[in-house]
């Protein structure tokens, strides 16, 4: 019988914590596969960070360290520059990434550094219990902001694929979601291209995945999908917002 | 080998690159920045690597990234800066990552001054940042100990797989002295078979962290380190002791303080007061015993212990003296420094009270 699909020999075999209709495992999978068909897994550097992404350590079978909270792209730096020829990616969530590690994800991009950051955006802190995240929309209830997120108080929510591309040192910023197979199918697309132009050598890539947290939107995972693409979509547009291709020429020549 | 006029900054900079370090981080302050700029211009020859980082809690990350990859590490700052890195030295001692750090400590709190001061033994020894962990502390009291430690910090670290940081303060970094370039004495060092490097499909992934989410593994990785600590407390006290042996009055100082005092000491002699310095160099681990036994051979009557701060290591001093002897305190906060004339009364006071 013919093998049509296999788990990727980028994860462990460790069994996940991500609660039922979570995302984060299927941008697991799309990360261990871009790894595995770069035929990278024994030359690439993870740094897990800090809320759900805690235990990404565990789950990837590369090497990984596991960075303070927002403090992955320095971590990352450190390693890169030990491994100027090893992939080197952090695994953010939302509140490390655009909230607490805003500095570091900044100079990062700022420095061109070479690693891939990828950032899944839920709008909501998940392992603490679904507190307000930046990324948190106006309106949307969550534990810190039981009567909805408001503009006046909080502000609006940072979109970061946006404002790290205007840094000449991000070389690939995109955004997507996964949501459905052909999203998923797009979202592979977009973290191969950011480690393909990080090995090349160009500078800095994100991919920015908007994903769902049923347990702390409070809905079924059917309705979390549907949630993201009617509430998220519309304020988080997906797209490729940096690709300057002609940089990787420069690096590459 | 002929000595060589060096200033300190410079020096602690240039003896980590002779230690193998080819990996600084770090981010300006005074008075240590000839540090950093040290590392910026002769990073280059070794093929090294020099960050400026965005703040100081970045570039200790960015050292516990590299440190983690198996390479000698430093970082530098002075106390502000320090204060922003102790996040970073906690998870740097958890995940048990061997870093050198360097703090030219000046005047606090918060902005305080830039000048002089040993106002952050409490955080140095203690452990500014969460959870039950050590660092070595060393002091040195001029720059050719300053360099020897260095030198002996990266194994230290490497031995161990713990931050080690060099607690000096602006006075030794800002001034110029003889230096002769020494070797440490040859240690074995273990294989860093726990760097991250890429498991070239060889082996199972590394992991380098200080996350243990079942508390019975915490508990584990707890009792393993203060393993750690215990046998460097064996092995790793580093003291010194100047005209001690008859010694009636005896100052307790490190650093620049020690060598303040031991100029009060030849003075008091002069008068015919027999005093002494016990100058711990391992602020932990703290030579305690020794201090102990330095204090109660003889004929010591009385104790002062003599800080650029408002009294920190004298609770370790009334610790190990354990009130066998009266200790008595003189300090200067801020920035300033006791002169020799101060510490003589200091000693006077001391010896009147007995």
């Amino acid at each position: 019988m013919a093998i049509v699909y296999e788990r990727s020999r980028g994860l462990t075999d460790a069994e996940m914590h991500f609660c039922p209709g979570c995302t984060h495992g299927v941008v697991h999978k799309l990360v261990a596969e871009v790894m595995e068909e770069l035929d990278i897994i024994g030359s690439t550097i993870g740094v897990a960070s800090v809320g759900c992404s805690a235990f990404a350590y565990n789950y990837f079978a590369c090497d990984m360290q596991q960075a303070a909270h927002g403090r992955a792209p320095a971590v990352a730096t450190g390693i890169k520059r030990v491994h100027p020829n090893h992939a080197v990616f952090t695994y953010q969530g939302d509140g490390d990434l655009a909230a607490i590690g805003t500095a570091e994800i900044v100079h990062a991009a700022m420095r061109g550094e070479k690693i891939t950051a990828i950032f899944v955006n839920n709008a909501i802190y998940g392992m603490t219990g679904g507190q307000m995240a930046p990324t948190t929309l106006i309106g949307q209830k969550s534990t810190t902001s039981p009567l909805g997120r408001q503009k006046d108080q909080h502000g609006s929510p940072i979109r970061m694929a946006e404002m790290l591309s205007t840094l000449d040192g991000c070389v690939y910023a995109e955004r997507v979601m996964v949501v459905d197979p052909a999203s998923i199918a797009k979202a592979k697309r977009a973290i191969k291209k950011a480690f393909t132009l990080q090995l090349a050598g160009a500078g800095f890539t994100m991919v920015e995945l908007l994903s769902t947290c049923p347990t702390n939107w409070g809905l079924s995972p059917i309705e979390a999908v549907g949630w993201l693409k009617e509430n998220l979509v519309p304020y988080y547009p997906l797209g490729v917002f940096a690709d300057k291709a002609e940089q990787k020429e420069e690096a590459t020549r | 080998m002929a000595k060589e006029l060096w200033k300190g900054n410079e020096a602690v900079a240039e003896a980590a690159i002779r230690a193998g370090c080819r990996y600084f981080f770090g981010y300006p302050i005074t008075p240590q920045n000839e540090i950093p700029e040290y590392f910026a211009r002769h990073m280059p020859e070794h093929d090294g690597v020099f960050v400026q980082a965005e703040s100081e809690v970045a570039a200790i990350n960015m050292a516990y990234g590299a440190a983690g990859c198996g390479v000698r590490v430093m970082t530098s700052s002075s106390s502000p800066g320090i204060s922003l890195k102790q996040e970073g030295i906690s998870y740097i001692a958890g995940a048990e990552l061997p870093v050198v750090i360097v703090n030219m400590m000046r005047g606090g709190p918060g902005l305080g001054s830039i000048a002089p001061a040993q106002s952050d033994y409490f955080q140095a020894t203690r452990g500014g940042g969460n959870g039950d962990y050590r660092t070595v502390v060393l002091a040195p009291a001029t720059i050719q100990e300053m360099t020897d430690l260095t030198l002996e910090a990266f194994d230290l670290a490497d031995l161990y797989r713990i931050p080690v940081m060099i607690l000096a303060d602006g006075m030794i970094g800002q001034m110029m002295e003889a230096v002769e370039w020494n070797k440490p004495k040859p240690r074995a060092l273990p294989v860093k078979d726990w760097a991250t490097d890429g498991t070239k499909g060889e082996r199972a992934h590394n992991i380098i962290s200080s996350l243990f989410i079942d508390p019975k593994d915490c508990t584990l990785h707890n009792h393993k380190l203060q393993q750690k600590h215990d046998r460097i407390t064996q092995n790793e006290i580093r003291f010194e002791e100047f005209m001690t042996d008859d010694a009636e009055v005896l100052f307790v100082a490190y650093g620049t303080t020690a060598r303040i005092c031991s100029a009060a000491v030849l003075k008091l002699r002069e008068e015919g007061i027999r005093a002494g310095v016990f100058r711990p160099i391992s602020l932990w681990p703290f030579p305690e015993k020794e201090l102990y036994a330095c204090a109660n051979r003889g004929g010591v009557k009385s104790v002062v212990c003599a800080e650029m701060s408002m009294g920190q290591m004298i609770d370790d001093v009334k610790i190990a003296i354990n009130g066998t002897k009266p200790v008595h305190f003189f300090g200067t906060g801020g920035g300033t420094f006791p002169t020799p004339t101060e510490l003589m009364d200091a000693a006077h006071r001391a010896l009147e009270g007995v």
